[in-house]
């Protein structure tokens, strides 16, 4: 997995240098990037310099993104996956050399006497030497020695120069920075612990630890005292400078400053990052620096921030006329600076999208085309009224003909132009008994009530009572016939909720002695003597944390704490395969729409996408800074959401593994999904209690629902789209008028240019109901296919 | 607030006498200052961090407590070896101790002899999970959602929540497999649910059998009825206490059909409400009138009914904490010791006490046959005696022998001589022995027939119509109306069900026939009493009256339909119609009396001599 993530992120040449056994510790994840990081802050650094000076720096950053940041720009499938490895062995053997391949030599001698002129006061010898060598005006620059760490010496100027060059050529950004990660890779190597340290050594000495807060409270006057348009904006830097500038002081053993400065000024701070800012206090410690997961978000993702092109030039001017090089540094090296022309935004438009761990997404990462259409129904036209008429006469009841189902006809009919190609991906051929199935599921959905403002669906609850041992998770099959829950005690049980019960295959000594010819063969097959209402099934280790059937009803999925997903027969029930890869808690799976794939996510941040008959995960999705907490497939099966306790969620292509959006937004750990049932929208909803709507084709938000005081933990749009419902911790059901949601939109092409939204505090209109429980988390959530809504939940005495 | 906060959580540290201790502990003494500070810091930002990891494994299993399992997986996922052995589901008492200038808090692991765990029996075996559906919402015709709550306000939290908070209150109820809960204040009824009540409790005790059947159908079968059973009990619990003291015995019949219903419904759990209906079902047994005539009038079926509806909740309620068999038991035999005890009330001790099972047949009722007997004996063979009381020793008397003969053919050896059961069994010994000949004949074969509840309360059922009894005022004699009973409803019947309609109160014509076949071949016979004056009630047994308007025939019947019992009665009375005029001055001093006592003692107050009736709440 180690590879796999560098590879996601542009850089194959330090894959051949990092950690490639799978086991290795969740640490040793992150190796890529940290070297990556460092690569990438020397060269910004440089390319940023040379900005100063010339107003080309907004380009220069802007020009970067595609190579670093959001992953899976490349190519990011199975086989790139095998075979990166022994393209990273090649480019580790090539790659010192390849950047500078002019005069390295010369230049590197060069820059060591300069280092050392500077480093013995001597300015005006160094100045004279830069401007004999003809080096560029950088290398003088007292940050920019300062900036490439005393540690690696030598080999860091070798950097800067990479950085040098890479400036000048911006066209080859891909592979000069991937070159110039070289550079501190090898240095780092000499060194027991290159991982932290390497990307540590940012927070080298870069100033006097007690200007800090004068630092930092100067800009915040500087701030506090611009026009209110621009503050509003300009405000969103005090949260990652301060995040910096601490863990500079922190790095730097400045313990009680560090101290003083996070009392000061940690109430400061917006409310939403409390969890992170608890996080963050207890690290007082350079030692505590390494390993910690949340600090390494920080530092290997820039926080983005995006910002009016205006207060951008204020702050600019600002920090120049101070000469604030330590905040300016901070911002360079740190942030990603997203800057877009226009007004600036409001201060509850900035509040609106941003929360969550690594800033807002960025403009580009989600201007890639989402075919959010659903697919053609296959092959339900004729051959199915032939068959529903054959099944009514098996049944006994002949009908006369029906006329045709309007509503399947015409979605048949013409193709969606925001459908994907029917052959986007492979998907199981339909078996005869999935056409059964769907016959089923239009008759019942003729059956089916039209729900709305003025038509609330029922609501059914299942309470599971006794569930002393915890119940973790609930699914219930798309037919409503069978409900299972997973619980903390590794056991996953199976109900069966019509009065049909469970029954398994006979055994294989049996099953020789029926009839094999016979009409009724299915029913023969069965075991009656095992026929109960529950069933349940023995074989994780750990808490059940994800559970889902498969549309046929004949498998269903567990994910546990014990880093398996278990697939298992509901014939025999038995597993049938545990699929490992995830070495770390498995928080959710489902199945696709469509069965066969199924999607992971779990504590190592990855989400996978694999096949019920591949033992291996056929796409990795990496990007999220934090656990996956939740996965959803999108109705047509081409695209994969994930939610993440970094508060983004991203969906992601199933193709070829690109993550096509970024949602930022919520403020807590995202922990329900739901796809609205014509794939154009996504609900999301977090421990922060709101549930937020997404427009997947603009890549926008497009709607906050608040009212729940807890976690929310399920979402389910009614059938037909025009009810979402939620269940929380805080035990109650509320149903949301999503029709009015999504048609009051106003999505001009300004705001879907640049993504700046303007929410309506309508929550309460939206608001529909509000059903509480006693004491019973709503867990789950489903409607049936006739629209009634059921929920699931253990009691909680 | 919030910095305040977060300046805490920044400056918060273990105490370095902790780690003193803690070396100590471990058996590393004299531990360096610094160490200890360095240590401290170091420990308290690791128990943070796996905190905050823990705190995520509490987020997915979807809970609000962070619990031991949550720090063990916490600590699995650092490849640190859980803490095994911490699990606990309750607090964990820290004891605190302080000496030498020292104090500390620690955790008391008492010894524990592993004879004793091994020789203390094994605990009960915990409830396996189980899933109930309730329906929050009934979408009716009407749009209007049923139960919008407006946040805040508390009563739907009965999603799931009334079901639960029925159950007994000690937490004993575990047999249904249910969680305590504490009790919860009012429930308001949307429009829809009062309509519905509305509608059943109409249809329950109004005219229309069918719709009763209908009324009492839905009540049995209905999920979403939890939130209407304390209005259901208090109604019923409210109609029998006035319904008993105007002798009203059709309402009462209809009554004790609305509790069976509840009783047959699974998803109500009654426990909460036993204190209303156990007092109603037991007024319904042991009553010393259920109704105007009580010469005519079968209320021994009511009686008997209600008596197995007591046996029921008491095999269904009764715990060792409530005690609703033992306490039951007692009030019974404490009256059927009596002497004082009348026939009609006896009677219901009797049957109550029978239908409770063979245990308690055998141990409380064969003792006080030979009593019983002689009683009986006293009434049937002695001079001049009031013909209700021999009524009722007559019922009295088939009642003992078709409880005790075969529970007797049970307990006694093979060879049945009547002189030894006379000896031992006094005057009811030849009955009884030749009872327990037939019960030992027919063991096998009626095994297999007898069951218990052979009436469905939705057949509709031919009634008497209720419409007669408007037409009280008139004098004159009416065409009786020849009512047809189906067989199953038989009123003789060894195990009658739902007892039939009874006549309605004022309706001075009264046949009861037992098949359909026999109607055209009953003799009506009527007879007007112009000796109305003598007192006829039959709460007086002394009354020594010898001219009763009151005809009894007892005929062969149709043997053919009739096989199983040779000994068919028919019952035909006419009441003159001053007869009921002559009874109000005797009656009407219980009534008076009662009304003014209904308002706290309810049922009890027209029994005297039926004692703790009214105690028999169980709560």
């Amino acid at each position: 997995m180690n590879f796999k993530k560098a590879g996601l992120d542009s850089c194959p040449l330090t894959l051949g240098s990092t950690d490639q056994s799978e086991g290795s510790i969740l640490r040793s994840r992150w190796f890529p990037f940290f070297n990556f990081a460092h690569a990438q802050f020397i060269f910004k650094m440089a390319a940023v310099q040379g900005g100063m000076v010339d107003a080309k720096d907004e380009l220069d950053i802007k020009s970067e993104p595609p190579s670093d940041g959001f992953g899976n720009s490349n190519a990011n499938d199975g086989r790139l996956l095998s075979s990166s490895p022994g393209a990273g062995t090649g480019g580790t053997a090539t790659g010192n050399n390849k950047p500078a391949p002019g005069p390295p030599e010369e230049q590197q001698t060069l820059l060591a006497v300069l280092q050392f002129l500077k480093k013995s006061k001597l300015a005006e010898s160094a100045e004279i030497l830069r401007r004999e060598a003809g080096l560029p005006e950088d290398a003088l620059d007292p940050k920019g020695t300062d900036a490439s760490g005393s540690g690696p010496g030598l080999a860091a100027g070798s950097g800067q120069v990479d950085g040098v060059d890479a400036s000048s050529l911006l066209s080859r950004v891909t592979v000069s920075s991937s070159a110039a990660a070289q550079a501190p890779k090898k240095a780092a190597a000499g060194e027991d612990q290159p991982d932290v340290s390497v990307v540590l050594s940012a927070y080298s000495q870069q100033g006097d630890p007690s200007l800090y807060d004068a630092y930092y409270s100067g800009l915040k006057r500087f701030i506090e005292s611009v026009l209110d348009c621009h503050r509003a904006e300009l405000s969103q830097l005090f949260y990652p400078l301060f995040v910096h500038m601490y863990l500079e002081l922190v790095y730097n053993n400045n313990e009680s400053v560090a101290k003083a400065f996070f009392e000061k000024f940690s109430g400061d701070q917006e409310c939403y990052y409390e969890q992170d800012l608890r996080i963050l206090s207890s690290l007082t410690k350079k030692e505590h620096m390494k390993g910690n997961e949340t600090l390494l978000d920080f530092r290997t993702s820039k926080f983005v921030l995006r910002i009016s092109r205006d207060s951008y030039q204020l702050l600019k001017r600002h920090l120049q006329e101070r000469q604030n090089n330590q905040i300016w540094n901070i911002i360079q090296e740190h942030l990603y600076i997203d800057i877009f022309d226009g007004m600036p935004r409001s201060k509850s438009q900035i509040d609106a999208m941003s929360g969550s761990l690594a800033g807002e997404a960025r403009r580009e990462a989600n201007k890639a085309k989402v075919f959010y259409g659903l697919l053609k129904e296959p092959e339900i036209e004729l051959p199915l009224d032939d068959e529903d008429e054959e099944a009514e006469n098996e049944e006994g009841k002949p009908k006369k003909k029906k006329p045709k189902k309007d509503s399947m006809g015409s979605k048949s009919k013409k193709q969606d132009p925001n459908a994907p190609l029917q052959t986007r991906i492979p998907l199981p051929e339909l078996k005869d008994s999935d056409k059964l199935d769907k016959i089923m599921y239009m008759k019942e959905s003729t059956k089916r009530i039209r729900l709305g403002s003025d038509n609330l669906p029922s609501i059914c609850f299942y309470t599971f009572l006794n569930a002393y041992q915890g119940l973790t998770a609930v699914d219930v099959t798309d037919d409503s016939s069978l409900i299972a829950g997973g619980f903390a005690d590794s056991t996953v049980r199976v109900w069966s909720v019509t009065p049909k019960k469970l029954r398994k295959v006979k055994s294989a000594a049996d099953l020789n002695l029926i009839d094999k010819e016979s009409d009724d063969v299915l029913e023969r097959i069965m075991d009656e003597k095992t026929a109960s209402e529950l069933k349940i099934l023995y074989g994780h280790s750990g808490p059940v944390y994800g559970i889902s059937f498969s549309p046929d009803r004949n498998y269903l999925l567990s994910s546990s704490e014990d880093g398996t997903i278990r697939l298992w027969s509901l014939q025999t029930f038995t597993c049938l395969v545990g699929y490992k890869g995830h070495n770390y808690p498995v928080w959710d799976t489902q199945f696709s729409p469509y069965g066969y794939y199924f999607v992971s996510g779990g504590h190592d941040r990855v989400a996978r996408l694999w096949a019920t008959d591949h033992y291996q995960p056929l796409r990795i999705f990496a990007g999220h800074l934090a656990d996956i907490t939740c996965t959803r497939f999108h109705p047509n099966s081409n695209y994969v959401a994930t939610g993440s306790s970094d508060r983004t969620i991203r969906l992601w292509d199933v193709l070829n593994g690109n993550c096509v959006r970024i949602f930022t937004g919520h403020k807590g750990p995202i922990h329900a999904l739901a796809f609205s049932p014509n794939g154009k929208f996504l609900a999301s909803g977090a421990t922060d209690g709101r549930v937020l709507l997404w427009d997947i084709g603009h890549g926008l938000m497009v709607g906050e629902l608040k009212g729940h005081t807890d976690t929310i933990y399920s979402l389910r749009f009614s059938r037909d789209g025009e009810i979402l419902a939620s269940g929380s911790m805080d035990n109650t059901v509320r149903l949301w008028d999503a029709m009015k949601a999504f048609d009051d939109l106003e999505t001009d092409d300004f705001t879907a240019a640049t993504g700046h939204i303007h929410l309506q505090d309508n929550s309460q209109e939206l608001l529909l109901g509000t059903y509480m429980t006693k004491s019973t988390p709503v867990l789950h959530l489903h409607f049936t296919r006739r629209n009634l809504l059921l929920a699931a939940g253990a009691y909680n005495p | 607030m919030a910095e305040e906060r977060r300046q805490k959580q920044c400056s918060v540290v273990l105490p370095t006498e902790s780690m003193k201790a803690m070396a100590e502990s471990v058996g590393v003494g004299q531990l360096q200052e610094d160490s200890c500070v360095a240590l401290s810091e170091e420990v308290s930002y690791r128990i943070k961090e796996i905190a905050q990891d823990a705190l995520k494994f509490m987020h997915h299993g979807k809970r609000r407590k962070l619990t031991t399992s949550d720090i063990d997986n916490a600590l699995k996922l650092k490849n640190v070896e859980p803490l095994y052995g911490f699990q606990s589901q309750e607090f964990i008492p820290f004891r605190f101790a302080s000496g030498g200038g020292r104090e500390l808090h620690f955790y008391e692991e008492k010894e524990v002899d592993l004879s004793d765990i091994i020789n203390t029996p094994l605990p009960r075996v915990p409830l396996d999970v189980s899933l109930k559906a309730s329906k929050e919402q009934q979408k009716t015709e009407s749009t209007e959602p049923l139960k919008v709550v407006k946040p805040g306000q508390e009563e739907k939290g009965t999603i799931q929540g009334k079901g639960q908070s029925t159950t007994t209150p000690d937490g004993k109820g575990k047999e249904k497999g249910l969680i305590r809960l504490k009790p919860r204040s009012t429930h308001e009824l949307s429009v829809e649910q009062q309509l519905y009540y509305k509608e059943i409790t109409e249809a329950c005790v109004g005219s229309c059998e069918a719709k009763r059947a209908e009324a009492l159908q839905s009540i049995a079968t209905d999920p979403g009825l939890y939130q209407m059973l304390p209005r259901f009990s208090t109604f019923i619990s409210e109609g029998v206490r006035v319904n008993v003291v105007q002798n009203n015995l059709a309402l009462l019949i209809y009554l004790m059909r609305m509790v069976k219903a509840l009783m047959d419904n699974p998803t109500l759990y009654l426990e909460k409400y036993l204190h209303e209906l156990i007092p109603a079902v037991v007024t319904c047994i042991v009553s010393k009138q259920l109704c105007l005539r009580p010469d005519v009038d079968n209320h021994w079926a009511l009686r008997d009914f209600a008596a197995r509806l007591m046996a029921q909740s008491c095999k269904t309620f009764s715990t060792t904490t409530n005690n609703i068999q033992s306490r039951v038991t007692k009030t019974l035999t404490k009256s059927l010791f009596d002497d004082k005890t009348q026939w009609t009330t006896r009677y219901g001790c009797i049957a109550g006490l029978a239908e409770l099972g063979a245990d308690v047949i055998k141990t409380l009722i064969l003792p006080r046959l030979t009593v019983e007997g002689a009683r009986i004996k006293a009434v049937m063979e002695g001079p001049v005696v009031s013909n209700i009381d021999k009524i009722g020793a007559e019922h009295v008397q088939t009642l003992l022998l078709k409880h005790c003969a075969s529970v007797i053919a049970k307990i006694r050896p093979q060879p049945d001589n009547v002189e030894q059961y006379r000896a031992e069994y006094g005057y009811l010994g030849p009955m009884l022995c030749s009872h327990v000949v037939k019960a030992r004949t027919q063991a096998t074969l009626q095994a297999q027939q007898v069951n218990r509840t052979t009436l469905t309360i939705t057949q509709p059922r031919p009634t008497l119509s209720v419409s007669q009894s408007g037409l009280t005022g008139s004098g004159g004699p009416r065409t009786p109306s020849i009512i047809k009973v189906p067989s199953s409803l038989t009123l003789m019947s060894p195990r009658p069900g739902t007892p039939s309609q009874p006549s309605p109160p004022a309706t001075k014509y009264i046949v009861m026939g037992t098949s359909a076949g026999a109607a055209s071949t009953q003799q009506v016979i009527t007879l007007s009493s112009s000796q109305s004056a003598s007192p006829v009630t039959s709460t007086v047994p002394s009354a020594t009256s010898t001219l009763q308007p009151l005809v009894k025939l007892e005929s062969g019947g149709t043997p053919g339909l009739t096989a199983s019992r040779p000994l068919q009665k028919y019952i035909v009375v006419s009441l003159p119609s001053s007869a009921s005029s002559s009874l109000e001055p005797k009656s009407s001093v219980l009534p008076t009396s009662i009304s003014s006592a209904s308002l706290d003692g309810g049922i009890k107050l027209e029994r005297s001599e039926s004692p703790g009736v009214s105690t028999q709440s169980p709560h």
